[in-house]
């Protein structure tokens, strides 16, 4: 202790000049910030009767893109993998069409999801994304597991998205 | 044969002139990356990969046709040859499509591997790619993706060599290279899927196993088939506590790198099935009734104790461990006093080939009988007892892990019981006449060993969980998704039953009976029959490891 007392140096502020100690002019000061900002008009969104556009940068809860009606997702797994908070799983199934494999179940364990993106970044498909939707209400953990129903939403939806993620790759 | 000593990577090496330089460096324990190369198949010596530098030799040369030379000295990762393995990476990877999110192979894929290892992770080519045939069905069980194909040649020579039949050919050239069966033929042989597991890409899959899961996401458990008396060592696949695929673990002394397809693919499927005996039941009006397990083991101890102990038999079973027939047969000799125990054959005569196929179709015969699943002294053999329900002599039976029910004598004699008590995993001819049914676990699902006809013995892990364990605890593999699974997530559940292993279901009734079983494990029984019966002297699970030991 002694060795730190040694080392300190007393410094002195300067006293306060007279106008300072008075107070009044910061006061005054501040009552005419207060008074502009009152009649400038609000910003404040009234939310939930005004809701705001997210900008396509804003991650909200992931979704399945659909193009003609059926999912791109090919089930490879790589989401479930990569997600940190082991969210999603998926059981793939065979289909007819090209791409010969599809998710027969997908599942997102909205209660585990963190928003973190990284499913919609590894996906090889551009078939898991990232919404706008952010308001998220369940009453029970079964409820919270989104199955494809809610999952799976139309290409035409979540263009602007798409545009976002290719124009920022 | 002479021996040679070699240099590679530096370090010296002794060995013997025989040896190519890919064998010598791996029996050194120096990796060169192949396709084509099998250490059980001739050499083909056609992807290229395991370019190799060898002083004074103008070229690079390939390891796998190479032969060793005393005084050689080889180095396997300079300059020129990560260039000219990133050159053949790059050739190999022009025609060879992005499948890998859709294909099986994904995860223990070596071109996967190797593109990440060896790969400069770019390709300098922009035409389009060729097309082939992608949904194949060269064979019965086994699906073809002409895409995918790198032309190794391993899935025609595996068949040429290992299987005997010649029904896989290379047809076209260069880069429209592709394989056909021969007119007329398909991969039909009993060993086919084994060209799944050579094949180093994914081309070849498994028709069963396609699309069911990602490879990461399950555990593997070492274990052994139960096809047969051969007992192939095996590796079980399990997701959700489903067994998913079996794949072949390399034992030179049982199976070598192969199995058949019926083990592959028809012995696990009633571990999953719908038909699981799912807890002990008693018939109660004629009906099987659910009841716990005390209930269950009480009325058998009860039922038992009103025959004398002429009148009781015992029929152990070769689809059982060496431990549970052990518990069964003191229990049959020592608590009850009876002489009357045997096993029903399985054997199907001329059911055998030359590679790995045996005639008795069950995996534990010889050990059943060595641990005294044999009739006492003046007891009773399957015929015997059968002659004595026929004329009312037996009158209970005690039947383990075997549908006795199948056999023709015994079925049209076996409702004059008064008494039959027997341990299943499914449904089958004789739960439907037993008057208790005590839900046995599957080999998937216990601890214990199997003798197979070399007298060799092996053991058997539990892969799939039961209501008496629990993964973590228990020391079973876990998965991904075993590890991390809590109670509200719907992965890494899949249904559990309430069976146990048979020799603790004996080993229970025999105690309330006045029996002294006091094994907590299975490794506990085999310590005694280890100390009891003198071909298993000296035995221990960590001897037999996970590559067997054979009796003396
Ligand atoms: S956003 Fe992140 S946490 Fe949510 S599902 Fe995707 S990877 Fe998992
Ligand atoms: S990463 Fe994409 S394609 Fe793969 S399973 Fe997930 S959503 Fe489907
Ligand atoms: S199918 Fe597989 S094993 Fe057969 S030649 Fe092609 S890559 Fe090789
Ligand atoms: S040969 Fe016998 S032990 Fe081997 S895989 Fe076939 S059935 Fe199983």
């Amino acid at each position: 202790m002694e060795k730190y007392l040694e080392k300190s140096v007393p410094v002195r502020k300067k006293d306060l000049s007279f106008w300072q100690k008075l107070y009044i002019p910061a006061i005054l000061q501040g009552m005419k910030i207060t008074m502009t900002e009152f009649f400038k008009p609000s910003v404040t969104i009234e939310y939930p009767e005004v809701r705001t556009v997210m900008p396509d940068s804003f991650r909200g809860r992931p979704i399945l893109v659909a193009e003609n009606g059926t999912e791109r997702c090919v089930a490879c797994g790589l989401c479930a993998r990569v997600c940190p908070a082991l969210a999603i799983e998926v059981q793939a199934g065979e289909t007819e069409l090209g791409k010969e494999r599809y998710p027969e179940r997908f599942e997102i364990n909205m209660v585990r999801c963190i928003f973190c993106g990284f499913c919609e970044e590894v996906c090889p498909e551009e078939a898991i994304i990232m919404s706008q939707e952010y308001e998220l209400v369940f009453t029970s953990q079964k409820e919270a597991l989104f199955g494809k129903d809610k999952l799976v939403k139309p290409i035409e939806e979540v263009r602007t998205r798409l545009d976002f993620l290719r124009k920022s790759r | 044969m002479a021996n040679v000593k070699v240099t590679i990577n530096g370090k010296l090496i002794e060995t013997d002139s025989t040896r190519t330089i890919i064998q010598a460096a791996r029996e050194n324990g120096i990796s060169i990356p192949h396709f084509c190369w099998h250490e059980k198949l001739s050499t083909a010596g056609n992807c290229r990969i395991c370019l190799v530098d060898v002083e004074k030799m103008p070229k690079l040369a390939i390891a796998c046709m190479t032969n060793v030379a005393e005084g050689m000295v080889v180095n396997t990762k300079n300059e020129r040859v990560v260039n000219a393995r990133e050159a053949v990476m790059e050739f190999i990877l022009i025609n060879h499509p992005l499948d890998c999110p859709i294909c099986d192979e994904a995860g223990e894929c070596k071109l996967q591997d190797y593109a990440y290892k060896f790969s400069q992770g770019y390709s300098r080519f922009g035409d389009d790619k060729v097309h082939k045939n992608k949904r194949v069905e060269i064979g019965p069980r086994v699906m073809f993706d002409a895409e995918r194909c790198i032309s190794c040649s391993r899935c025609i020579r595996f068949c040429d060599e290992i299987a005997g039949v010649h029904q896989l050919q290379f047809v076209n050239r260069g880069d429209h290279t592709t394989i056909e069966t021969f007119p007329g033929e398909t991969l039909d042989n009993p060993y086919s899927m084994n060209v799944v597991d050579i094949c180093p890409v994914g081309a070849l899959t498994n028709k069963d196993f396609r699309f069911k899961s990602r490879v990461w996401e399950m555990s593997f458990t070492e274990s052994i088939c139960n096809g047969c008396a051969r007992g192939c060592n095996i590796e079980i696949g399990v997701r959700n506590n489903g067994i998913l695929r079996l794949t072949p673990r390399t034992n030179d002394d049982v199976n070598s790198n192969w199995m058949c397809d019926h083990g592959r693919l028809d012995t696990w499927k009633h571990v999953n099935a719908e038909d699981r005996i799912t807890g002990p039941m008693v018939r109660k009006g004629g009906i099987l009734v659910d009841v716990g397990w005390d209930e269950a083991m009480a009325k058998v101890a009860g039922e038992l104790k009103l025959f004398n102990k002429n009148e009781i038999a015992f029929i152990g079973s070769a689809f059982a461990s060496n431990e549970d027939n052990y518990v069964l047969a003191r229990f049959a000799k020592e608590v009850l006093g009876s002489k009357h125990i045997d096993r029903m054959s399985h054997r199907i005569d001329g059911g055998d080939d030359a590679l790995l196929i045996r005639a008795d179709k069950t995996p534990n015969d010889t050990g059943a009988a060595l641990v005294g699943i044999v009739p006492g002294e003046g007891g009773r053999d399957i015929e015997g007892i059968v002659q004595g329900i026929r004329d009312g002599h037996i009158k209970a039976l005690y039947a383990i892990d075997d549908d006795i029910a199948q056999h023709p004598e015994l079925e049209k004699v076996i409702t004059k019981l008064e008494f039959f008590a027997v341990h299943a995993s499914n449904a089958n001819k004789s739960t439907r006449i037993a008057d208790v049914v005590l839900a046995s676990s599957t080999y998937a699902e216990r601890s214990g060993t199997i003798t197979n006809f070399q007298k060799r013995v092996q053991r058997l892990r539990p892969a799939v969980v039961t209501l008496e364990r629990e993964r973590a605890l228990d020391g079973l593999t876990m998965s991904r998704l075993d590890k991390f699974a809590a109670p509200n997530d719907s992965w890494g559940k899949g249904p559990r039953r309430d069976s146990r292993a048979s020799w603790r279901i004996v080993a229970a009734i025999g105690n309330i009976m006045g029996g002294k079983f006091k094994y907590m494990t299975a490794e506990d029984v085999f310590t005694d029959i280890t100390h009891t019966v003198d071909a298993f002297k000296g035995l221990t699970y960590l001897k037999i490891g996970s590559k067997g030991a054979l009796l003396q």
